[in-house]
């Protein structure tokens, strides 16, 4: 059997904005940039915010860096036909996020997902799956944001993670403040309290 | 059509996350090993687009940014199909571009390059795949640029190209590279990938058949994103 080989990764670079979000590189082009809204107007479920930083080996802020983030509606449904269950008209469940230039701060709105299904008929709790790229990131990284207020527990990717300790690392905490709910998740991309990473 | 697992992703095929000679992986790669995950739902979804998401003239980098001319530059066609590793096509898939100008000036705030900007030129593009997994772009041939690693690093001419697949799981960012580039073998990026058949496949062919006689010469660039399983397993992954 005759396979074909993966084209082989390149990092995103300083300027991955030109491409995917070039009003941050500094000008306007298309008639709209994709990812920036990831529920749409008639999404169910409780809108919040996420916020983070991601920060290096040396704990410095990433500034340049580059997050997508891909998630369920509050059903626990993905808009994908593979999924197949029912979706709000205009929920995408797909966003591009770019950090601050200056502090690499970065946030989104979504709405909270459901929890979705996991293999052999078990249940993953409910959480958003990240994908990070950024000069120097040779290849995208791979990981999910759980929430601090769902019960995790027996979420069948969490309990994968040997050293219990780093599951942590993967659960957003929640705040509410007079502007709503936000979430606080921040990545830490190397060192000791390393965000746990996936291989998918 | 039923869900069926992604083939786990070659990681000898791609860089490592730290490669020493491009400096700033070093602190910018986890250190601590991946979890590698079997595919459930969240990985085998992803985002669906349309010709709605897009304007036709997105893939003409001649025109998308017109200020009353067309950029300075080699005028390059750059095509080819998106398939997967198991030879089939990825229709319907969006491909997005960004590249330097034919100076290698690049149009963003944080690029400080004393090669100038093109009034008429953007340097991004995108374009969905058709049924058989074919792409287009008309742009300038970018030119080289130096960048901060070592005293005297140079990017050979590239293309960085975004695609999506049907998945998550396939998602990709990667750069184009031009055939006969002599900066191709001296550049740390380039040469985080390990294996020389890898490089290669980042290395658009000249493409004389599909030039324009009298107008532009073309580059063939084929990209293979992750294959999938025809059959589900008896560890099956279940849908709902
Ligand atoms: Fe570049």
């Amino acid at each position: 059997m005759k396979y074909l080989k993966e084209t082989p990764s390149q990092t995103a670079g300083p300027y991955v904005h030109i491409g995917l979000a070039p009003r941050a590189a500094g000008f306007d082009i298309f008639k709209q940039e994709l990812g920036r809204d990831i529920a749409g107007p008639n999404a169910k479920g409780e809108r919040i915010r996420v916020e983070g930083c991601v920060y290096d080996g040396t704990g410095a802020p990433i500034k340049d860096v580059l997050i997508e983030a891909w998630q369920a509606n509050a059903d626990g449904h993905y808009a994908h036909p593979e999924d197949g269950r029912e979706i709000e008209d205009g929920f995408r469940g797909w966003g591009r996020v770019i950090t601050d230039f200056d502090t690499g701060h970065w946030g989104f709105d979504t709405i909270k997902p459901g929890a979705t299904p996991g293999r052999n008929g078990t249940t993953q709790a409910p959480h958003i799956n990240l994908w990070i790229v950024a000069r120097g990131i040779n290849l995208g990284l791979n990981t999910r944001m759980y929430f601090s207020d769902e019960d995790n527990s027996t979420d069948p990717v969490l309990n994968l993670i040997e050293q219990s300790h780093r599951r942590q690392t993967l659960i957003a905490t929640r705040s509410q403040g007079d502007k709503g709910v936000t979430y606080r998740f921040d990545i830490r991309i190397q060192g000791p309290d390393e965000t746990v990473f996936l291989d998918i | 059509m039923k869900p069926a697992e992604y083939y786990m992703r070659d990681r000898l095929h791609h860089p490592p996350a730290k490669s020493e000679n491009y400096k700033t992986s070093v602190t910018r790669s986890p250190q601590y090993a991946l979890l590698s995950l079997e595919n459930s739902l969240s990985e085998i979804t992803g985002p669906v687009f349309s010709h709605s998401d897009i304007d036709p003239l997105d893939n003409d980098l001649l025109k998308n940014y017109s200020h009353g001319g067309d950029p300075i530059g080699e005028r390059i066609i750059v095509h080819g199909r998106v398939l997967d590793e198991n030879a089939r096509p990825v229709p319907n898939t969006l491909v997005e571009i960004w590249q330097a100008n034919a100076g290698g000036r690049y149009r963003h705030k944080k690029d400080t390059y004393l090669a100038p900007i093109d009034p008429n030129f953007g340097g991004c593009g995108r374009t969905m795949t058709d049924a058989d997994g074919y792409y287009y772009f008309r742009t300038v041939k970018p030119g080289a640029y130096p960048w901060r690693n070592w005293v005297n690093n140079w990017r050979p001419a590239h293309i960085h190209f975004s695609i999506f697949g049907a998945a998550f799981a396939q998602r990709l960012i990667t750069q184009l590279y031009f055939e006969g580039d002599p900066l191709i073998a001296k550049c740390p990026i380039v040469q985080t990938v390990p294996d020389a058949g890898a490089i290669e496949q980042l290395v658009a062919k000249l493409d004389m058949n599909a030039s324009v006689p009298l107008d532009s010469i073309a580059y063939r660039f084929d990209i293979v994103l992750r294959g999938r399983r025809s059959t589900l397993f008896e560890n099956r992954l279940e849908g709902n």
